[in-house]
């Protein structure tokens, strides 16, 4: 895939926010009725003129450093013209010249392997438009209603230069600039259509096509997979790729065309006269000394801190929430086995189920942690302690633990299915006085047995070596 | 004459006032008023009568422009795609009127969306001037200032993008203010060119200009351009004396109407005689001005028309087709043809390969145009010239040369480009019609322009003069 060129647009909203860009409604719209967070501004009646908030600009500007762009000395709003039913100006508030940030850049994992730096054009900020609801499909609805609750929410708008080269990569920038949108919170993903892309896609030698919209990050990537194919398969046949505006269309996953460059608009961008230019180098410093440490930071001091490897570190990172998840856990139980625990284990039963790190408590989890450190209870037994706290079944690791007896047999208990074995297995004894180590492991398997398995196999192997030294 | 007013209204009846001027609208040829907000105008004035209360424009009928705001009251800008429109709020300057106890009487008629020096691109068809109903009033603002002039209505707002106050005022030989850009909240106002215009008041005298500017400016946190800070304009310092008023030689000569310039020269030496010094002065890049105007006011018009579309207010068909048809429709039926004029004109203006072309030069001219300005004022305090290079012309002798209107506008359309401030005050007649003095002041210095306007017309007539209609 050495030939493929992708360029992605990201629409992310600063949801974060509690008003929208230039009025007072509430951003909080998502359990609302249809037209009902409105008011004359942000439906942009006759006579209302737009108050910048200047939150938006101070969350745009952390954004903007935190992708390692330049903040403009003085920034500017334009007006970018068409008509559309969601947009009740006939223009949408947005930057042109002199956005808000220029040329940043952040690193992901590339294809091969190796990371490597992501550059960013710029990030620019404007207002959402509002929302269509078809009734039908896009292209065979009888009618079609407009909600405006969308309308005037705060957007940032992020164009990466087409630094990316497969689905895969796109999909890794993705996830990056979303774990320091969170970081800064500044952005809450889990709302719908919260972050929106649309992907610049073309083929060595081909022209590129642009596919608009694409909400969700597995659709980016599907979108992306199916473009590919399709330029591909063209130009074995020799068809030329044109210039076009593409819909990805999410229940058949194809791209369909949408329109052709030809009919391009022209957005006669010129300066918005309601709005005064803001110089904002002044707001630079603070916001900057203000800054939260980032995925990457973060990621390297775990490695230092808490001696963890690279992979649990960069696991426990990706996600703000699991970070602070494992720092409070690791405060309260060893830190690496709380990593092992956390990155390896919890973070996959949590994926299974499709739940967040919300919804398990760190004082748990340290209780498990120190459990198992504590030689108390079997990896095993730690795995269900996890799995019943999240599927309601017990209300705590210390109740569970007794309940189900999954508590490590007693030691003198242990002990004394060690002696038994050794007594028993004199085959193996004589092995293992001949040199064979890995005799021990039948007798390991017998003490096993006998505890039903609630014996840890290291402590066990370790008792059981022991007392076949003394024979 | 509005605190006379008062005291009358004090002692007598508000309710029987509003009354009499309701009937006189009614028998009107003026067509000064597009629409009456009767029944809540009298509703209001009984309860002055019954309390009066203390605001300082209690009892005082208002006549408002289309353009402007008003909650509940249909507000359509004189053009077909927004008749229907009843906004769900109030613009800044009707809260001002409403909350210092004012009566909104009703909405008078103006050039369809502004656009105009004579009121007869409203889809209400022309205003009648009161000195002559052959004559057009001025425009935009043409409905206001005829009422005013008229006897309709005691005062009025207008609103004056590239002098659509100080021309009506002129031609219909009252007083009329253009405030500095900033001064007035537009919030409400529907915008038409949004980087020049300001809401401004249409009265009988100039004390009664500077009533209603201390009630209608000031600072509004809706309006990211409003100037912080409130300024007092009353009582307005009378005498002129140590004034220093330039005369800008550009404002005179060709193009002039010869009467016109005589009674403008005529206030001028009233105005020396008062004490007041002049010389002449240049602003050398107002032969540019009326070309930058155009396409600046153009451009942000075709943005700021952008959202009359039908779709959530204002004009429909009927029958819906898709979307592009039936907005593209809608848009064909509501605007008349100035207003699409302009809207392809600034579309034009601001298309790709063409924006650096005109908008971006217009915007480098309307620089030099204030620096002009600007200059001028290190020298004098004012400066004086004619607000029209004519009086009033007769209806539909202009209508179909949109150039020879433009040209009308030469001497208003650099304040606005400026942003300064400006005053309208009779000054004398040419033939039967009156003739305006144009007064223009610092950014932010209303208080010497009222200040000489004043003066003005204290030492003269003209504003006592009342035309034959009523």
């Amino acid at each position: 895939m050495e030939d493929v060129i992708i360029g992605l647009e990201i629409h992310v909203q600063l949801n974060r926010l509690r008003s929208k860009m230039f009025c007072g409604c509430s951003t909080d719209y998502h359990n609302s009725e249809p037209n009902s967070h409105t008011c004359p501004v942000c439906l942009g009646l006759p006579g209302s003129l737009p108050v910048l908030n200047k939150k938006a600009v101070e969350f745009g500007i952390k954004v903007g450093l935190a992708l390692n762009c330049t903040i403009e000395e003085e920034t500017l709003f334009y007006r970018k013209n068409y008509y559309y039913p969601d947009l009740p100006k006939g223009f949408q508030i947005s930057q042109y010249d002199f956005p808000l940030a220029t040329r940043g850049h952040i690193m992901i994992l590339g294809d091969d392997g190796v990371e490597r730096d992501i550059r960013i054009n710029r990030a620019h900020m404007e207002e959402d438009p509002g929302r269509l609801v078809h009734a039908g499909t896009i292209d065979r609805a009888k009618y079609t209603m407009v909600d405006y609750n969308r309308c005037g929410m705060p957007l940032l708008e992020v164009v990466t230069e087409p630094d990316l080269r497969s689905p895969k990569e796109a999909r890794a920038f993705l996830d990056k600039l979303k774990s320091i949108l969170e970081y800064l919170e500044v952005f809450d993903g889990s709302l719908e259509g919260s972050m929106r892309v649309d992907a610049n896609i073309s083929l060595k030698g081909g022209d590129r096509t642009e596919i608009k919209n694409i909400s969700g990050f597995k659709g980016v990537e599907k979108a992306l997979s199916y473009e590919i194919t399709r330029q591909k398969n063209m130009q074995r046949r020799n068809i030329k790729v044109v210039q076009e505006t593409r819909h990805f269309d999410e229940i058949r996953n194809i791209t369909v065309s949408i329109r052709s460059k030809v009919g391009a608009h022209d957005y006669r961008y010129f300066p918005e006269c309601d709005l005064v230019g803001l110089r904002i180098a002044s707001w630079v410093p603070a916001i900057k000394a203000a800054l939260p440490e980032l995925p990457d930071a973060k990621r390297k001091r775990f490695v230092e801190q808490y001696n963890l490897s690279d992979d649990h570190a960069k696991s426990l990172t990706s996600e703000i929430k699991v970070a602070n998840f494992y720092e409070a856990v690791a405060a309260r139980a060893p830190p690496k086995l709380a990593a092992v625990w956390i990155a390896d284990v919890l973070k996959g039963e949590l994926n299974y189920r499709g739940r967040t790190i919300d919804g398990f408590s760190q004082e748990h989890m340290a209780g498990i942690v120190n459990m198992l450190a504590e030689g108390k209870i079997t990896e095993d037994g730690a795995v269900q302690v996890i799995r019943d706290l999240l599927d309601g079944r017990g209300s705590s690791p210390d109740e569970i633990v007794k309940s189900k007896g999954l508590g490590k047999a007693e030691d003198d208990a242990v002990q004394k299915a060690v002696r038994e074995a050794v007594a028993e297995s004199a085959d193996a004894v004589a092995d293992y006085k001949a040199g064979s180590e890995r005799a021990l492991n039948f007798i390991v398997g017998v003490v096993m047995k006998k505890t039903r398995g609630k014996a840890s196999p290291g402590e066990v192997h370790r008792l059981v070596k022991a007392e076949v030294e003394k024979i | 004459m509005l605190m006379e007013l008062r005291e009358q209204l004090l002692s007598g009846s508000a309710e029987d006032y509003l009354s009499k001027l309701f009937l006189k609208i009614e028998r009107s040829s003026l067509n000064g008023f597009t629409s009456l907000a009767r029944e809540s105008a009298l509703q209001q004035a009984r309860e002055f009568d019954k309390n009066p209360g203390k605001g300082r424009l209690a009892g005082v009928p208002i006549a408002i422009k289309e353009c402007i705001s008003t909650k509940g009251i249909e507000t359509n800008c004189s053009s077909n795609i927004l008749r229907g429109y009843i906004p769900p709020y109030d613009a800044h300057v009707i809260q001002q009127l409403k909350a210092e106890g004012a009566i909104i009487m009703g909405k008078t008629n103006m050039d369809e969306f502004a656009m105009g020096s004579s009121t007869e691109t409203s889809c209400f068809g022309p205003t009648r001037n009161p000195w002559d109903l052959d004559c057009v009033p001025g425009g935009s603002s043409g409905g206001s200032a005829a009422v005013v002039a008229g006897g309709e209505a005691p005062c009025a707002l207008g609103s004056d993008t590239g002098g659509s106050v100080r021309c009506p005022a002129s031609f219909c030989g009252i007083v009329g203010l253009k405030p500095t850009y900033g001064l007035v909240s537009r919030y409400g106002l529907i915008a038409y060119a949004n980087s020049l215009e300001q809401i401004g008041p249409l009265t009988r005298t100039v004390e009664d200009t500077a009533l209603l500017m201390e009630v209608i400016a000031g600072h509004d946190e809706r309006d990211t351009t409003s100037a912080e800070g409130k300024k007092s304009y009353l009582p307005i310092k009378e005498g002129v004396s140590g004034l220093k008023i330039g005369i800008p030689r550009e404002y005179f000569g060709e193009g002039v109407n010869k009467e016109v310039e005589r009674a403008v020269w005529d206030a001028i030496n009233t105005l020396e005689g008062l004490g007041a010094t002049w010389k002449e002065v240049s602003l050398p890049h107002t032969k540019h001005a009326l070309a930058a105007y155009y396409v600046i006011a153009m451009s942000e018009a075709s943005s700021n028309l952008a959202r009359f579309d039908g779709l959530r207010y204002g004009l429909r068909l009927g029958e819906d087709k898709d979307w592009h048809t039936t907005f593209s429709d809608i848009r064909a039926k509501g605007f008349g043809p100035e207003a699409k004029r302009r809207i392809l004109l600034g579309t034009y203006a601001l298309s790709a390969g063409y924006y650096g072309r005109y908008y971006l030069k217009a915007l480098k001219v309307r620089t030099l145009i204030k620096e002009d300005f600007l200059r001028a004022f290190k020298d004098v305090d004012l400066l004086a010239g004619p607000t029209m290079p004519i009086p009033a012309f007769r209806i539909g002798e202009r209508i179909n040369d949109p150039l020879s209107l433009y040209l009308a506008d030469v001497f208003t359309v650099p304040i606005n480009l400026a942003g300064v401030p400006a005053i309208s005050v009779p000054c004398g007649f040419a033939g039967h019609l009156p003739v305006g003095l144009q007064l223009i002041g610092r950014h932010f210095d209303e208080a010497t322009v009222l200040q000489a306007a004043h003066t003005f017309e204290k030492a003269t007539f003209f504003h006592e003069k009342m035309p034959e209609v009523i």
